[in-house]
């Protein structure tokens, strides 16, 4: 059976619209009446990697691929590349403004999230290249 | 019971009726900062905060709550309400600050 692939472009500024490429994968995803609890865990996942490329890397992109057996989503972006993945893998932990916090956003659980609510993930970095953050949700 | 009966019951404003307000609630969330809200906020959760900037939309939805209830006569963001009826997202208003009026919904669906 193929799969169904997706592409999206994160906008670099503007904060309102994110988790608009989340909510239509989310959409997508309950048309093919895929089980809620996986949905809940994409979108999530998804929604959080959105919010980082606009705090942090200026937007990116992102792909999706549905297949059989898994949900695949990989986040590129092209910003500063994270300096330490293991303390930004801490919750708690965060490099985001005041202006970011005040929106209620910024107190870094980010990163602990997404690893939270996908089943596998991979962070790609390199200092001043940019981020690839790839993260699998099993279909149940 | 329903967002539409708690509505009702509590006299909170229904600033938005997504689905008109037929979801199920299935618990009380309290919390304002949105990345908590994402980690910790339930399917299906009577969400009571402060934050009524449009991002909170963007939360209660991919978190699959079943509404939003501003306290504090919290200061709304018309784009919040424009994006809660985009995406069929339930908001109530109500001027109690956040633990009396999650307390009051907590009476009437628990009690």
């Amino acid at each position: 059976m193929s799969s169904l692939k997706f592409h999206y472009v994160v906008d670099k500024t503007d904060f309102t619209r994110a988790g608009e490429a989340s909510s239509d994968v989310k959409g997508k995803l309950r048309k093919m009446g895929c089980d809620p609890e996986v949905i809940r865990k994409v979108a999530i996942a998804m929604y959080e990697g959105e919010i980082n490329m606009v705090i942090h890397a200026k937007g990116g992109v992102i792909d999706v691929e549905i297949t059989p057996t898994d949900i695949i989503l990989v986040l590129k972006d092209n910003g500063p590349g994270i300096a330490d993945i293991e303390k930004a893998m801490q919750a708690g932990y965060s490099t985001a403004s005041e202006n970011i916090r005040s929106l209620g956003f910024g107190a870094g659980m980010g990163l602990p999230n997404m690893k939270k609510y996908s089943d596998e993930m991979n962070i790609d970095t390199v200092l001043g290249v940019g981020t690839t953050v790839t993260m699998v949700v099993h279909m149940k | 019971m329903t967002v539409k009966e708690l509505a009702e019951k509590s006299g909170f404003e229904a600033l938005n009726l997504g689905e008109e307000g037929t979801r199920d609630i299935t618990g009380i969330y309290c919390c304002d900062l949105l990345s908590v809200v994402m980690s910790k906020g339930f399917s299906g959760a009577c969400w009571v905060t402060i934050m009524g900037n449009i991002n909170a939309a963007a939360v209660a939805s991919l978190t699959d709550m079943a509404c939003i209830v501003l306290a504090e006569g919290a200061a709304i963001d018309d784009m919040l309400i424009k994006k809660a009826e985009q995406q069929d997202i339930s908001v109530l208003k109500s001027d109690m600050p956040i633990f009396e009026t999650a307390l009051k919904i907590n009476g009437i669906i628990n009690g």
